[in-house]
């Protein structure tokens, strides 16, 4: 399916939900979801005949903007062969955002890294705990505004 | 008599510990022998590249890539070249597309020969293990003769390669492929069709297909459980559609499909592919120079690209985002390890404590790219 078609179809059952087509070059075609009904526009993606998007390729969190994180979901489906690139904006001020966990047991581990080092919260995934950092780590590196500690447990950190 | 007194026991396997590949820890909970929940807890490698990156030049980025997955750094310089070409927009030339896929196949070899040393290492086989070893070292030796490095080599670049390969390169690279065929035959019989073997792998860990894709699970732990699923074929990279070569899947010759067995053996049958690729390729290298399209400056306009590669062990992907300037805005490695292990759990539950063991060999998983 061409992803003018996948766009179309979501837009007529979601309407406001989701955002409006980017196709500027070099990026490929994506699209603005909102966070609170992704879960929603997931199950859609996966259980929907003609698009079965059956594999999530990766799920990324950004600190993307002044005021937004953002988390990008990078879909493909093995049965029908085709990708498609959803991304959802997360207020720094309110970083929450539904788990696709349920739908893609793939987006668990991505994540609990999403959380450790970038500092999204999602609601509904069922062990949202720091999955790379040690337990008792503080704030999330890839924040741009992230201010490496001076010590660690008493530990001096060398950088 | 009175009554035995019974009760869960949770049991730490690593961080420390042969089994585990690297710095793994497994929190196993058990009812006796059984394991009823595997937790793996990760981070103990973890160096958080993705950070450093974002300091650093395109190029610089290079020699960080090796060091996720350290059996496979060809692989992984590949995938985030590729992925930084995208971005930029430039063309390689096609003498270097054929090197990189000559590399990068003689790196699966390498690293697929790793998978099965140390998992035969793993059932108790230490003849395999010093086997595959002298084998694998065979491979590293054609790598220093093009880059001097034998693991880690920042050869491929964003638009070529660091060295253009030599004569004896391509001669000794020939002899390694007739040299290669007859001993995977002796590892085959050594190992893979060995009765021990097969006990302790057949019918052990079984993961439905549709679980593997649920969970992204990809690579020759993906195509065990008979999913015909080969990104240099689905979704072509590079010039990888040029060449002749099929997809291996677990077909439960033993035990049954997506068990343990039919993990390791598509491995031990991918290596005859790779040959095969490489016997095509060493042929037909066009002449060029291997450094014409190496930009002076890497500097991007602002945009994203993602791309998916088949690495030996699943399939690695970058995401890389650009804001315009000379250092990426992010880059995010998608490794393949980090989502294969994450089933572990789901089909180690049932089994004996030696067999988590076999289970977790059989992902082939390395820790610097779980944890990178």
């Amino acid at each position: 399916m061409e992803i003018n078609e996948i766009y179309n179809k979501l837009k007529s059952v979601f309407g406001e939900g989701i955002g409006e087509l980017k196709t500027d070059l070099p990026v490929r075609p994506f699209f603005f979801a909102d966070a609170s009904k992704i879960d929603a526009v997931a199950l859609f993606l996966r259980d929907e005949e003609s698009m079965q998007f059956d594999n999530l390729s990766c799920l990324s969190g950004v600190d993307y903007d002044k005021d937004n994180l953002a988390v990008v979901y990078h879909l493909c489906s093995y049965a029908l062969g085709h990708q498609l690139v959803v991304k959802c904006l997360v207020p720094k001020s309110d970083p929450k955002i539904k788990s696709v966990s349920d739908v893609w047991a793939a987006a668990e581990w991505h994540e609990r890294e999403a959380f450790d080092l970038v500092g999204m919260i999602f609601e509904g995934n069922p062990d949202l705990r720091r999955i790379l950092l040690p337990e008792d780590w503080e704030g999330h590196p890839l924040r741009k505004d992230y201010k490496v500690p001076e010590f660690y447990n008493g530990m001096k950190i060398p950088y | 008599m009175a009554e035995l007194r019974t009760e869960e026991m949770i049991l730490n396997m690593g961080p420390q510990h042969p089994s585990t590949h690297g710095v793994l820890r497994l929190v196993l909970t058990l009812n006796g022998e059984i394991v009823e929940e595997v937790k793996p807890v990760l981070g103990y490698l973890h160096r958080c590249f993705e950070k450093h990156a974002e300091a650093m030049t395109y190029p610089q980025v290079i020699p960080y890539t090796d060091r996720m997955d350290y059996l496979n750094a060809m692989s992984n310089e590949l995938a985030y070249v590729l992925a930084v070409e995208k971005l930029l927009g430039i063309e390689v030339p096609e003498r270097v597309e054929y090197i990189r896929v000559i590399m990068a196949e003689l790196q699966r070899i390498a690293s697929h020969l790793v998978a099965i040393g140390t998992y035969g290492n793993d059932s108790g086989a230490m003849t395999p293990f010093l086997y595959c070893f002298m084998d694998r070292e065979k491979v590293l030796e054609l790598f220093e003769i093009v880059c001097g490095a034998r693991m880690l080599y920042n050869y491929i670049w964003v638009g070529g390669l660091s060295h253009d390969i030599t004569p004896e390169f391509i001669t000794k690279t020939k002899e390694l492929v007739k040299y290669l065929r007859p001993r995977m035959k002796m590892i085959n019989n050594l190992l893979s069709y060995n009765k021990i073997f097969i006990e302790r792998t057949a019918k052990i860990g079984i993961l439905p297909p549709e679980v593997a894709i649920n969970a992204g699970v990809s690579g020759p732990t993906l195509r065990g459980s008979g999913v015909k699923y080969d990104l240099r074929k689905s979704d072509p990279y590079s010039i990888y559609n040029k060449f002749d070569f099929d997809i291996c899947v677990g077909t439960g010759e033993r035990g049954v499909v997506g068990d343990c067995w039919n993990r390791y053996i598509v491995r031990a049958y991918e290596i005859e592919q790779s040959l095969r690729i490489i016997e095509q390729a060493i042929d037909s290298i066009p002449e060029g120079d291997v450094q014409s399209a190496v930009p002076k400056r890497v500097k991007p306009v602002a945009g994203e690209s993602y791309v998916r590669t088949e690495s030996p062990k699943g399939e690695l992907g970058y995401y890389i985002i650009s804001d315009g300037s000379l250092n990426p805005y992010r880059v995010k490695a998608r490794s393949p390890s980090f989502c294969n292990i994450s089933v572990i759990n789901q089909i180690s539950r049932g089994h004996m404590i030696a067999d988590v063991v076999m289970i977790l060999g059989s992902f082939d998983i390395v820790l610097g790219c779980i944890d990178r």
